[in-house]
This record gives C-alpha cells, structure tokens and sequence, in this order.
C-alpha cells in the first residue's frame, strides 16, 4: 500500500501550529514503523505488545498534557488529540493503553491526589515503568455506575474493599489500579496496588474485540488499603466522570485515526483493483463511498479542532466531548463497515487493517459511555429533560 | 567540542513531482516537505558525540523560509540552535559548500556532519566541497564513528565491503544509512523547541557557478508486457530477460 501522508481534504492543517503538526508527524512515523508491521500478530495472539510501552514513553506519550514538574510535557489538548488519532490509525487497542494510561490514572492521581502521590506515581508511570488501570465497570453497573456495589469501610489505618470491577482495560497488567468504590454510600478513588492481599486481577478472554488490549477482572476480597492510598480530593461520582471526560476527548479524536486507516486502505485498493476491465474507483457507487468517507472524516476533524481549542481555552462543557465521541465512534465504525465492502472479500483478512478496526471500534463505540448514553447526555443538555431513567 | 550539522528540507520521497510552468521549480501544492532522511544520522551522531563529550550542537540549513520547520525537527531531536542560510531558488552545490563553510568558520565548529547526499538535487557534493573551502579532513559515507580526543576514525560504505579511515579533527563527515538509528523527536524535545533560537542571515553565496536552466521528468517507462499465463511462457520469458532486458 503506498505510504500513509494523512488525509486533509480541507487544509486543516493550515489551522494548526508547527508544534502539533510536528507532534503529529512523530507519532505518525512511530506508528507507521513500530506498530503497524506488527500488530495484526499481535491482534491475532490476542496480546498487548509490551515492549511498546517503553518505546512510547520515550516519546512522551504518557501523561504528556501534564506539567513538565511531574514527567509530563505541557502539551495542549489539539496536540494531545493529534497522539490519539495518530495512535488508533495503529490500533484502538494500543491507543487505549494510552489513553487509560495518560487519561485515567495519571489525570485522576494529579487532580485527586495528594503530593506524595503525585509525586510517587506519576513520573514512573511517565516513564512506563508503572502500568496503570482504571476501575469503575462493574458486571452489573456498566451505563450506571452510580449504582455501583464495590465497597470500603474504614479500619484502622486505612480501609477494607470488597466487590470487583469487570472489563478493566490493562488490569491484569497493571502495578496500581484507580479503583472507584463506595464509602458510606459516597464514591472515592483508591489507589490498589498490584500484590495487595486479596486483591487479583485475571485476565478475560475470548474477545472478538480489542485483541491486542488486555481486559481483565479486579477481584477485591478483603483488601487493606492504607489511608495514603486514598485520592484525597476524589469525592463522589463527579470525579470518576471528570476521568472519563477526559478519556472521551482522546476517543473523539483517536477514532479518526481508524476512519483514516478504513479510507486510505479503501482508496489505494479501489484504485488498484480491476473489475469490468477498470479499477473499482472508476465505479459511481464506489465513488461514493469514498467521497462519504473522506467528507465525514474533514467534518470530524473540524469538530475536534473545535473542540481542542475550547478545551485549551478552558470553555469545553463535557456535553460537547458526549457529542464528538458518539458522532465519531458511530461514524467510524460505518465508514470500517463501508471499507470492508470495496475490499470485497479481501477485507476480511488481516492483510488489511479494515476488520481489525471495524472489530475494534465495536468495542469504541461502547465504552466511556455508550452511544446510547452519549445521545442521552447530549438530549438532556438541548431539551433540559433527563431521559436516563 | 562544538559540533555542526547541515541538513536540507527536502520533497517526501512518496511525492509524485510535477514541475511549474517556469521550469524552474517543482508545483509545490500537495508537496510535503521532510528533513532529508541522510541528515537525520548526522544529527543523531552529532548527539551521542553531545552526550558523550558535551559540547553545543548548531544546525544549519540553507532554504527559504519554510527550511526552519525542518531546523525545528533537529532542535526538538535535540540540537541546541539553528541557523538558517537564506536563499532563493536553485543554488549551486558549490556557492552552497561556501555558503555552509563560511557559517561553521564563524561557529569554530571542528566537527561537522551532514547526509551523504541530499535526496532532492543527488549532488553528493556538498560535504567534499564544504571541507576543501574549509581545510578540514573529510570522510565520505560513513557507517561508523569514533573520536577520542583528536583522534577520528571512521568506516566508509565502499563497494562490496567497508573501509576503515583515520584522520583528525577538524573533520567533515558525511553520513550513511547504518551509522546509527536516528532518535524520533519526544514530545518534550518538540516543546522545547520552539523555545531554541534559530538564527537568520543571508546566504554568502558568492561567485555562481552552475545556473539551472530547466527542469524535465525522466522519460515514461514503456508499459509492460504479458508474455503468457502459463508454464508455456517460462521458454520465451528466460529469452526476453536474457536478449533483450539483459538482466540475466
Ligand atoms: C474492551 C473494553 C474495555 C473497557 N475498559 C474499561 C475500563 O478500563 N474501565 C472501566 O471502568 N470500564 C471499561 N469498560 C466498560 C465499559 O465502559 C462498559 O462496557 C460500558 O460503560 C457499557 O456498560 P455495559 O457493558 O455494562 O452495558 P449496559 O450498561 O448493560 O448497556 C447495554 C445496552 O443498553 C443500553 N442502555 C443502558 N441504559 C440505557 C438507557 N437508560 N437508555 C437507553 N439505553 C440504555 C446501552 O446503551 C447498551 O446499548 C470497557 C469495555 C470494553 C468492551
């Protein structure tokens, strides 16, 4: 396939600084070399690659919005958004690591955690030499986490929790794990180191989804927390959405990385594959297809773009990221659907990236909030009626 | 130790080139510009040679205006300060060489890297030229570097096999694919590169020497040819490849 140079029907480039085009490019050339010539093996083994956490922190992946104090880069929220979409064009499930990485542990321990949290945790998770997950999903509260059972109770010296948490991306992985459970009945963070008595984390296999992402169980029977493993400025069910707003703005923009992916595959094959003595592109109705794609995939970017300068400027209301992350997620799980078709039979395999993304984005679609959940949010804020329950 | 490298801003090598109605220069809508792939080794061996001795690392890139976005690339790699050489349009190699020469006489730089050959104009040039105006040693095509005090020796790529040099500071290297693995930029490099100064000064051209006269894209390639389908064919093709490809 001829090599990857980004899709930019409308000169959005010319909206971006030097500096996030530079960051964009970086990530693009570490994909294109590290992870795309190897991680259809790995999809295929159902791995996560670890030898690219190093690599990826090297770069600065992890945590790079954060100030440079705790091992991050002070990175704005458009570059950051760029790490993300450059990632999934890879894979969703390299850029879940990251995200679950930078967005769900290192944000929530710099925002709720006391210094020597801080101070302990984040610069080895910057470096990769921590793993981190994040556990909210329970079996039974999944849209609803507010009905969560995972519990502590206060003892002597810090807390016992019992209750376990499912779908956890990296859990089994993971040397500290953002754990939300209820105390007297109000949600707090804790920090549940790997190793603690009573506490397991096995891996869940048989996913169809996601392979090259580890999912797992958190398994809390009696665990002691000490007191200086609890986020201190966590308090109630706000905090872990804050987590998770942050997480969707990186899925808003990483998915367009998979649309990318779907269409410049598409676009090189069907200018190549010769039916009815012309390449396929020459076809109205395949025409079409692209031209859907590559329209969705400028009206995404352009809504990102958006949304990063509001966030960088501080004006960003989450109901904005509800908005971006189900439009994004849904219209690029249609455009690997579209991609599978003008690959013909060739799209199911895994010389193309289209099914491993269409399968991925499956998964993308329904975490960090469901579509259905999204659209909820998003008809709350316009109508003012909550239509949850 | 004060090292310099030279690096050009260069078209993608996956560009499709079209050239401008003037002849003189290439369409430049839909061309992405790269820091010329052989310039990333010597900034990488400009580098370690930092880490390991200290010293300042300058780069320095003759081009327009848009030459400082591939300057930026080796400060966020991390060099310490950019200078770029305004010119415009087609420069000789040689008014080139002196340009580059002049700026790393005024820096005192005694070493001094840059690409075997920059993979737009494929001059191979510029590294021999720029040592002679200097005086300094030169090693081509290097594949392996080591300076101990004074003291250089470096391996050269030659046909079949590797050649090992010695020679002493002040030296001009130019660098192979295989002297080393040039480093992507971290995101911290990238944001703290827009902090480094890049310096701008005119080119000291000097004397032209070669002036462009036109452009011209290679000759079309004859199409291809379907010999047959089958086993049947192999006879004809082996006598093709031999008579008339002449490539076995
Ligand atoms: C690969 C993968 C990785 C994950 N990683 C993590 C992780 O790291 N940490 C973590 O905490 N969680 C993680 N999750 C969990 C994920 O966030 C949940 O799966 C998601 O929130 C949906 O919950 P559920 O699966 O229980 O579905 P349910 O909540 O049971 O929903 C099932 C269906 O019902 C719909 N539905 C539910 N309520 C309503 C309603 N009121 N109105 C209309 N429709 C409704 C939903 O939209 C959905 O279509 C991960 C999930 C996957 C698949």
């Amino acid at each position: 396939m001829s090599k990857f140079s980004g899709v930019d029907y409308f000169n959005i480039d010319g909206l971006l600084s030097e500096e996030e085009i530079l960051i964009r490019e970086t990530v693009r050339d570490f994909v294109e070399s590290e992870i795309i010539p190897i991680i259809e093996e790995y999809a295929r083994k159902g791995e996560f690659p670890m030898h690219l956490v190093g690599k990826m922190a090297e770069l600065g992946l992890f945590g790079a919005n954060l100030p440079s104090e705790y091992g991050g880069s002070d990175m704005n929220n458009v570059a950051y958004g760029l790490v993300m979409q450059e990632l999934e064009r890879g894979d969703s499930g390299i850029r879940s690591f990251v995200s679950v990485q930078s967005a769900l542990v290192m944000y929530p321990i710099f925002t709720f955690g006391s210094k020597e949290q801080k101070r302990y945790w984040l610069p080895r998770l910057a470096k990769g030499e921590k793993i981190g997950c994040f556990g909210l999903t329970e079996p039974d509260y999944g849209s609803n986490p507010g009905g969560m059972v995972t519990k502590a109770e206060k003892t002597e010296g810090g807390y016992i929790l019992n209750g376990a948490k499912m779908w956890i991306t990296n859990g089994t992985i993971a040397d500290v794990a953002v754990v939300w459970a209820k105390l007297d009945g109000r949600v707090k963070g804790f920090l549940v180191e790997k190793g603690m008595k009573g506490f397991t984390a096995p891996e869940m296999k048989g996913k169809h989804s996601l392979r090259a992402s580890v999912t797992s169980e958190l398994v809390f029977d009696n665990v002691f927390v000490p007191e200086s493993n609890l986020l201190p400025n966590s308090d109630g069910l706000k905090s872990p959405l804050m987590c998770l707003n942050q997480a969707r703005y990186g899925i808003a923009w990483g998915v367009v990385g998979s649309m990318m992916a779907c269409y410049h595959s598409s676009l090189t094959y069907a200018q190549s594959r010769v039916q009815f003595g012309k390449p396929i592109a020459g076809f109205q109705m395949t025409q079409q297809k692209l031209v859907y794609m590559v329209t969705e995939i400028t009206k995404s970017q352009l809504m990102n773009l958006q949304l990063g300068r509001l966030k960088d400027s501080g004006q960003l209301r989450f109901q904005q990221v509800s908005m971006a992350k189900r439009n994004n997620c849904d219209i690029a799980l249609d455009i690997a659907r579209v991609a599978r078709e003008i690959h013909g039979a060739n799209g199911i395999l895994d010389e193309y990236p289209v099914m491993r993304h269409a399968a991925n984005l499956e998964s993308v679609k329904t975490y960090e909030g469901t579509h259905e959940m999204h659209t909820l949010i998003v008809g709350e804020d316009i109508t003012g009626l909550p239509a949850f329950n | 130790m004060n090292i310099a490298v030279c690096v050009s801003h260069v078209p993608d090598t996956t560009t499709k080139i079209r050239i401008a109605a003037d002849k003189q220069n290439i369409e430049q809508q839909g061309v992405s510009y790269i820091l010329n792939p052989y310039d990333e080794f010597a900034i990488e061996e400009a580098l370690k040679l930092k880490e390991k001795n200290g010293g300042e690392v300058v780069v320095i890139s003759a081009g327009g205006e848009t030459s400082k976005e591939t300057i930026r690339k080796a400060l966020a790699m991390g060099a310490d300060r950019g200078v770029l050489l305004k010119t415009n349009g087609f420069v000789d190699s040689i008014s080139l060489a002196k340009a580059l020469a002049e700026e790393i006489k005024s820096n005192g730089s005694e070493i001094v890297l840059m690409g075997k050959q920059s993979i737009d104009y494929d001059n191979s040039i510029t590294a021999q030229a720029a040592a002679e105006i200097l005086g300094y040693g030169c090693v081509t095509v290097c594949v392996d570097l080591k300076i101990d005090g004074t003291k250089v020796i470096a391996e050269r790529e030659i046909e079949g096999g590797r050649e090992v040099v010695e020679t002493s500071l002040p030296v001009v290297i130019s660098a192979q694919k295989g002297l080393n693995n040039p480093r992507y930029p971290a995101i911290k490099g990238i944001m703290e590169a827009k902090r480094k100064p890049i310096a701008e000064k005119d080119a000291a051209l000097g004397k032209v020497h070669t002036v462009l006269s036109e452009l011209k894209l290679p000759s079309a390639k004859n199409p291809g040819r379907i010999i047959g389908t089958d086993s049947s064919a192999v006879p004809e093709l082996v006598r093709l490849l031999r008579e008339e490809a002449k490539v076995i």
